[in-house]
């Protein structure tokens, strides 16, 4: 569009100098800008918001390199420089707290996206659209339930006084302890993670799979091709691009593991096996009065994010897929 | 859409009868394992004492009664977190998908409205970073909304993600549409409000439900926010009852035994998922339209 307003004026007169069309140029800026002042009250709220709430506590990561005090302020706290963040790189729990998270979302990476992908392909193989459509109603809803809901359901039928242990009891079994067990913490947040998300995960795998052009099908069914040959042939590489696309903002997302979902169930099971990047931050900053440390640890979170998500970006740009942005 | 296309096309083959058989298998084996949990605890929400003793387990309530849920509804805890959550969710709701689709709208056509562009990036660039918690912890404590029910709301009126689903959606519908309506003089607020949003209710009513949804369970805001128990929504009253295993307090009834503990806890839970089960059949024809139409062309 921009081109259009630059040549308005010439159409006027041809022969102008340079600055009059630059003048030109400029007052057709303004003047789009006044016609389309209705668009600019539709953006100030959100603008605002976005400064205020998005961008301005940026500004509050500098609570990193101080020993914070909330009583003295950003600008009377004392200054550390890079204190913080020797203590966070010399420090075991943060470390703990950094594997425990690195396990937890690379054990999700590897079992929730082949889950997603297979349940997609087999809602996609269902020939009746009737019963697709109740198995794709059923298997979104647990997405819309809440953390604390979702745990309190799991805890009633497999917690200590759940269900699970009930039966066990009843037949003279002994209890299992499955949701407050130190060894198995990890596969039960990815299990509950899966639970939650699985349905809803494999609607974007579905409308990829919807996508993949018809003929190709056709093509491998000319070469003889089975349906699992047609799967692995023509389905999979139709949804790479997707794949490759969700695996990326998960690589952002590696150092942030469902932050709810742990916090209601890392007391069940102590910090060695249940503390992550994010509770840490929670308990030692909000809870615990550390400031410094724990924005030190929110800070190099977000920047180890942003970067591996840049990164993994290329990489997808660098194998031939579209990428994020 | 052809993800719910009907017949099969011609050249595929009739599946095997095993084949047929394992698919139906995992079907079944899924739906339960998604259902269930959610049947057990409605079902010991509604058991009598009979129901749990000794070794029974309440697959099915045999004595079914509603004791959990009127002892509830007559204490004052969990009746005035309700209202609190209705309250946020409906007030916030509302405020969100106000403040979302202004502006999606506002950054609909970037190329025409000079600076606009900029501020999309803005927005976008948000989804590749987050301050994180102390810092979003200390904004909302220096504009003192510290343990007020706005802290609920403001800190997540325009979620990055919904406002592309819907400026995409804006985006999709006819300049010509527009065009006509301004040659018939209506200004762009008439635009917005009497062609764009009804054009647009399949993306709305999804993302109102993604706002709805995330502020009816929301607990880590609360948490955070709120320190007068006396304001804490339902997530943080589940918490304290189910997970934390507190005793239900002010629910006594003079001369009458409590219903028992577990029945409280799964009522509660049930009270908490019923507004999410009610509304969910109604959005949920619109998820696929909704979201997709954002989430996959752009």
């Amino acid at each position: 569009m921009i081109p259009r307003a630059e040549t308005a004026p010439i159409v006027g007169s041809e022969v102008r100098s340079a600055a009059g069309v630059r003048r030109g140029s400029e007052s057709t800026v303004w003047s789009k800008v006044r016609r389309e002042r209705w668009m600019y009250a539709f953006v100030l709220p959100g603008f605002v918001f976005f400064v205020i709430f998005r961008y301005l506590p940026l500004l509050g990561n500098i609570v990193a390199f101080e020993d914070y005090s909330p009583y003295l302020g950003f600008v009377d706290s004392p200054w550390v420089g890079l204190d913080n963040f020797r203590a966070l790189f010399s420090s075991p729990t943060v470390g703990s707290a950094l594997i425990n998270t690195l396990i937890i979302n690379g054990l999700q990476i590897v079992v929730y996206f082949p889950a997603t992908i297979s349940l997609a392909l087999l809602l996609n193989s269902l020939m009746s659209p009737g019963v697709k459509k109740v198995v794709q109603s059923i298997v979104y809803l647990p997405y819309f339930i809440g953390w604390v809901v979702l745990v309190s359901v799991w805890q009633s039928v497999l917690g200590g006084d759940g269900l699970l242990n009930h039966l066990l009891n009843s037949h003279g079994l002994g209890a299992v302890n499955l949701m407050t067990n130190p060894t198995i913490f990890k596969p039960m947040m990815v299990l509950e993670y899966i639970w939650k998300n699985v349905g809803w995960g494999a609607i974007i795998f579905l409308a990829a799979i919807s996508k993949v052009e018809v003929h190709l099908y056709e093509a491998a069914v000319v070469d003889g091709a089975g349906p699992w040959r047609r799967m692995w042939h023509v389905t999979l590489p139709g949804i790479r691009g997707i794949a490759v696309l969700l695996l990326i903002l998960n690589l952002g997302n590696i150092l942030t593991t469902g932050f709810e979902q742990i916090l209601l169930q890392q007391p069940g099971v102590g910090a060695p096996a249940g503390e992550v990047l994010d509770t840490f931050v929670y308990f030692q900053g909000i809870l615990g009065g550390n400031w410094g440390l724990s924005a030190a640890v929110g800070l190099f979170k977000g920047v180890v994010g942003t970067i591996l998500i840049v990164a993994a970006n290329k990489a997808a740009h660098a194998l031939g897929e579209q990428g994020v942005f | 859409m052809a993800i719910n296309a009907g017949a099969a096309p011609f050249w595929m083959e009739r599946p095997s009868l095993t084949s047929r058989i394992v698919k139906a298998v995992a079907l079944i084996l899924i739906v339960t394992v998604m259902l269930f949990p959610f049947w057990y605890v409605l079902s010991v929400s509604l058991s009598s004492e009979r129901d749990l003793l000794g070794a029974n387990v309440a697959l099915i309530p045999l004595h079914p009664n509603l004791g959990a849920y009127t002892t509830i509804f007559q204490g004052a805890v969990v009746t005035s977190a309700l209202e609190v959550s209705i309250g946020v969710t409906a007030i916030g709701t509302l405020v969100c998908m106000l403040m979302t689709t202004t502006l999606a709208y506002g950054l609909s056509r970037t190329s025409q409205v000079p600076g606009t562009k900029f501020v999309l990036i803005l927005v976008l660039g948000t989804l590749l970073f987050n301050a994180g918690i102390i810092p979003n912890y200390l904004t909302v404590r220096y504009l003192g909304l510290l343990n007020t029910y706005a802290s609920l709301i403001v800190p997540g009126l325009i979620s990055a993600f919904n406002l592309v689903v819907v400026r995409q959606f804006f985006m999709g519908i006819p300049e010509d549409l527009t065009d006509a309506a301004m040659i018939d003089g209506a200004n762009p607020l008439q635009i917005f409000w009497h062609i764009i949003l009804p054009l647009s209710k399949a993306v709305l009513a999804v993302v109102a439900l993604f706002y709805g949804v995330a502020l009816w369970s929301d607990y880590f805001g609360p948490l955070l926010y709120i320190n007068n128990t006396a304001m804490w929504p339902i997530p943080l009253v589940l918490r304290l009852y189910v997970l934390q295993g507190q005793a239900l307090s002010g629910a006594e009834q003079v001369g009458q035994p409590l219903p028992p503990a577990q029945t409280l806890q799964m009522a509660v839970v049930v009270i908490a998922t019923l507004p999410i089960l009610f509304v969910y059949p109604f959005l949920q024809r619109y998820f696929v339209q909704g979201v997709l139409s954002g989430a996959i062309k752009g």
